[in-house]
Parts: structure tokens; sequence; C-alpha cells
């Protein structure tokens, strides 16, 4: 019998873990290797150059720009998504009629929650060429075209999206319009995230505060609120991971994969610009590490910072 | 799960009290008055109706451009009615943008790819989840940690191993269907075994026991006992994975880049890159709208006939 369950054990991990030995870890233990070397990824010579490429990570200028880029979706991605979601959520929930028996979601709430998750199962492809012909820079774009007919924007003088460098609070505008994009993308599927949260509150909790004589507001903001705070927080970290990977719309929508004049660049567009347009493999893959490292941090950060007792109901 | 619609008629279900007349201590219990409420009903539907707005009638603009002709789509941008249905703009797609043949790849790949996903990732998180052996705990955390790592950090070791793997043994090479269904699987294990990992610990020893006292074999065991009572969690999973899978474009750039000469198995999310880059050239903007028509709307459609089970199913995914 013993030997039975050996033998099952071994059968069911053998392929799985094989295949995921091969394709994933190798992959990751070669990148840290690569990046103590200066292998140009296409020849057969690599010099072990010790911790030099990541020195240099330190005085890049592009990289510079990246993290700081990396950074500001960090923290707008998650803020923008999860206060849209919550809002929605709240007017869904909560805006409906009163009656005896407490506050009524609002009529029709079905059919938003299946029209605001449409985004959510399009390809971030198919959004970002969607999108480039929202944003186009002329009045074939929706935008600029809706503009232009109310006469808010000039024929000739056309907002130009991806095609905009200059700051706006400090930060380039093109990355303002990539959020934006990531924002409607992400809002309803978090807003149907609180929204069972919210379900799963029970009522009694409501009618007590009601009975209480707490209105509407207050009720969500001094009960509901906090009963979700789990909820926000892992819809946090996950808007974390996704703020990291805005690569798809750089690399579809903006002028050369970064531009203009690396305006929009990110880590992951640097990175992979470094590997496979300069051929620099080596100090890729010294990105890569330092990338997984800062998630890693980050993830263990967020996770510290949200957890907070539990309140069971 | 109960939900908070009510119909306009103050009709309710049947577990809420239905009468619309208030008494005197609720109302003052209410606080903010009925006029006060009817305009936070009326903005809640205003703001609501909005973003419903915003979301679809980009995605509405989108294939009624598809309708379109080209002349029409830089003369009136803005309407959503063409003047005449111009079908041929999505034949044009189909065949000379290709996306007939990139659907047909995708296809291909996710049909084996998300069984095997499925198949492997349940076995591998049912061995670990129900057997106690050493090794156990490293080769579970071992599948963990790939939920954290950049994609991009493996990018340029996995194209080079694809690459010499290829020059052996070419079913494995680049721009193989072979190859990329055994990487979307290997990609696609982190979260399925996490996932089902949790499932299958829930699941009652009872009937295990039972099953092994009739002399069911450990193998027999998971696919007549267990897999069938993991259903719910294998449902949600293979969603997950299909929207996922069908959705990944970064492994498919990478990986299956066809040489000069070499058939074009590129799957749809290239064929779409491809496209805006190919139709921008050549003014096709009509047929880009089609080609983006076509790769929205069988997503779209099999989203709204099973919506309850893809929301259910992705947000159980974030709530783990």
């Amino acid at each position: 019998m013993r030997h039975g369950v050996a033998r099952f054990v071994t059968g069911f991990l053998a392929l799985p873990v094989g295949l995921y030995l091969f394709y994933v870890v190798w992959p990751f233990l070669q990148a840290a290797g690569y990046s103590l070397t200066d292998w140009g990824g296409y020849s057969d010579k690599q010099q072990f150059v010790g911790l030099d490429n990541y020195l240099r990570l330190f005085s890049d200028e592009l990289i510079r720009k990246a993290f700081w880029h990396n950074v500001f979706f960090l923290i707008t991605v998650p803020l923008f998504t999860i206060a849209l979601a919550l809002f929605l959520a709240f007017l869904l929930n909560v805006g409906g009629r009163e009656d005896k028996a407490g506050i009524r979601g609002v009529f029709g709430s079905g059919l938003y929650k299946v029209i605001f998750f449409f985004p959510q199962v399009l390809s971030l492809v198919v959004i970002a060429v969607m999108w480039q012909q929202i944003y186009r820079a002329d009045g074939q774009g929706l935008i600029n075209g809706i503009l232009m007919k109310i006469g808010l924007v000039g024929e000739d003088d056309p907002i130009t999206f991806m095609h905009d460098p200059e700051p706006f609070l400090g930060v380039p505008a093109v990355l303002w319009w990539l959020l934006l994009i990531a924002v409607w993308s992400g809002a309803g599927f978090y807003m149907v995230l609180f929204s069972a949260a919210m379900q799963s509150i029970p009522k009694d909790v409501y009618e007590a505060a009601i009975l209480d004589g707490a209105g509407r507001f207050h009720t969500f903001f001094r009960i509901t609120l906090p009963l979700l705070r789990d909820t926000v927080s892992v819809a946090w970290v996950y808007l974390g991971f996704i703020a990291l990977d805005m690569y798809a719309l750089v690399f579809v929508m903006t002028p050369s994969q970064g531009g203009p004049n690396h305006a929009s660049e990110i880590f992951a567009s640097v990175l992979n610009f470094t590997a496979f347009q300069k051929g620099q493999f080596g100090y890729a893959c010294a990105m890569g590490v330092a990338l997984a490292i800062f998630t890693i941090l980050l993830a263990a950060l967020q996770l510290r910072i949200t957890r907070r007792e539990r309140i069971e109901y | 799960m109960s939900t908070v619609t009510h119909t306009p008629g103050g009709l309710a279900g049947p577990d809420q009290t239905p009468p619309p007349t208030r008494t005197p201590a609720s109302r003052a219990a209410l606080g903010g008055g009925r006029a006060g409420a009817r305009f936070f009903n009326g903005f809640s539907h205003l703001f609501l109706a909005v973003w419903a707005i915003m979301v679809v009638y980009p995605l509405l603009w989108v294939v009624m451009s598809a309708l379109k002709t080209d002349a029409e789509v830089i003369r009136k941008p803005l309407s959503l009615i063409p003047e005449r249905l111009q079908w041929d703009n999505f034949a044009r797609a189909w065949t000379e943008g290709q996306i007939g043949s990139f659907f047909l790849n995708t296809v291909l790949v996710l049909t084996g790819s998300v069984f095997l996903t499925m198949l492997l990732g349940s076995m591998a998180a049912y061995v670990l989840a129900r057997y106690e052996f050493r090794g156990n705990r490293l080769i579970y955390y071992m599948f963990l940690s790939g939920l954290t790592l950049p994609i991009y950090l493996a990018a340029v070791p996995l194209f080079k191993g694809v690459y010499n793997t290829g020059v052996v043994l070419p079913f494995l090479g680049p721009n193989s269907h072979f190859m990329l269904i055994l990487v979307y699987v290997a990609w696609s294990l982190s979260f399925t075994v996490f996932f089902m990992h949790s499932f299958f610990r829930t699941l009652p020893n009872a009937i295990a026991e039972a099953g092994m006292v009739d002399g069911a074999s450990h193998s027999r065991l998971f696919f007549s006992v267990m897999l069938p009572m993991a259903r719910p969690g294998l449902i949600s999973i293979g969603i997950f994975n299909v929207l996922g899978q069908w959705n990944q474009w970064y492994l498919p750039t990478l990986l299956m880049q066809s040489v000069a000469g070499e058939p074009k198995n590129q799957v749809i999310s290239q064929g779409l890159i491809e496209l805006s880059v190919n139709q921008g050239y050549r003014s096709d903007w009509s047929g880009l709208f089609a080609g983006v028509t076509m790769a929205m709307l069988p997503v779209l459609i099999v989203y709204i006939v099973f919506q309850r089970q893809v929301q259910s199913g992705l947000t159980a995914g974030v709530g783990k």
C-alpha cells in the first residue's frame, strides 16, 4: 500500500512539475544568473561581471524615469479604480428607494452589473487597439470628434493624447490618458466584487443601524466601508500587480513603445527594448531581477499595511 | 447571496415586506426625508447611466464603424448608423487581415492548453492537498512563487530555451502550436494549483475513505469521486483560464514569431496588433474595426450568456 502511494504521487506530479520547472522556474533561475554577466544574447560569449549591471541600474537615467512612471501607476491605478468602483457599488446598492424593509438597491442593478463588467472580459490588446481609435489625434477619433462637434476643441488644435509628453501635475499627459483606460477597464470588475461583499453583510446589521437613526450615508461610511476593508485591501494588492503590467497598453498605443521621447517608458518597456533591440541580455536580466525584488517587497508591504483583525459575521 | 433589486411596482421578493407606507417612527429614523431620498435615487440612476454609456458607447462605436465604408469612417466618424451595412469589411479582415487563421490558431491552442491546464493543475493540486510526503510544501511554494514574479524577468531565457529546444525538436521550437500549448499550461499552473489546492482541502475525508474501503485505486478515486465533487471549483478556474489564455499577448509575441517562409501561427492578440499597424498604413479603417469587432464579440456573447458564472468565477479568483 505505501509503495502504491509513492508511485501515485510521483505519477500525478511528474508532468505538471516537469513543465513548470522547464518553462517557468528554469528561466527565472537563468535570468538571475545572466544578470551577473555581460551576455549580449546572440553570441555564446559572456563574461562574469559581478554586480556591475545592478550598479549600472542606479545611474541609468531611463530606468529612473521608468521607475517613477511605475510608481505613478502603482498609486493612481488602485486609488482611482477602487474609489470609482466603491462609489458605483454604493449607488447600486443603496441608491434605491427606502421603505420599511430598509434601503434598497437601485432599480435595474442587475443590468448595470452586466454592463459594467464588459471591459473585464475583453483582452488588453482589444482594449488597446480600440482606444487607439478613440484617442486618435484628429476629428476621426471618438473623443476629438465629439469635442470638435460641440466646439470645445478647434479643428486644427485637437488633443494629441498618446503623442503628448507635456507634463500635467508633474506627470506626462500620455500617462494620464493611459491611466484613464486602466480605470475604465477595471472599475466594473471591482464594483461587482465590492457589490458581492456588500451583499454578504447580514441585513440585521443595517436594520439595527436604521433603528438607531442612521441615514444611508452614515450607514455606508460607518458600517459598510469598514466591513469591506478586507475586500478592498485584496483589491488593492491585485490592482498593484495590474499597475505593474501596463505594458500591453504602452506596447500597442504609444509611439515607439514608450514614447514620445520616453514619456511613457515603464520598467517592462525598457527591459524589452534593452534585451531585444539593444541586445544587452545580461543588463536586461538585471532589470528583471530588480523588478521582481521590487514586486515582492511591495506585495509584502501591502499585505502588512492592510492586515488587521478580521471581523467575523 | 441575495440581490437587492426591486421591481417598479414596489413589489418585492418574498423575503421583503412590501408596504410602501411608512410609520412615523421609521420616517424619523431615515433622516434625509422623502425628497432627499428621491433626489438621491435620481442622482444614482443618472450617474450609473452615464457610466453605462461610457462603457457601451465605445464598444458600439467600434461595431458600427466596422459596418461603414472607409469614406464614411473619415467623413462621419461619430455616426452610429452606417448608410449601408458593409459586411464585406468583415470578409476582408477575415481573409486579407488573416483574422480567420489567427482565430483558428487561437482556438486550436486554447483547446489543448485549457484542457491540459485543468487536468495537470487539478492533479498536482489534489496530490499536494491530500497526501503527506516529503517535499510537499516545497513543491507547493514553488508553484505559489510563480504568482508574484513578473513574466518579463523570464522573457529572455524563456525565448532562448524555446529556441534551443527547437533546434533539436522542431515541434517544441518557436512558432509551434504545441510549444505554445505547453508554455501556456506551465504559466497557468501557479494560479490553478493555488486555487484548486484550497478547494480539494475542503472536500470531506469520509467519502475518500469510503472509496478506499471499496477498493478504488488512488487515481480512480481522484477521477471518479474527487474530481466530480470539485466541479464548482473547476468551472471557476476553467473560466478564468479560458479568458486568461485567450487574452494572452506577451507570451505569443515573444515566442510565436514566424521567420520568412514559415506559416504564420500567430494567435488573435498578435493578429490584432499586426492589423492595427498594417491597416493603419493602408488606411483600411473599416477593416481594422471589423477585426476588433470579431475579436471582441465572441467573448462578449459568451459572457452575456454565462454572465452569472463568469462574474462569480472571476471574482472568486480574487476572493481566495
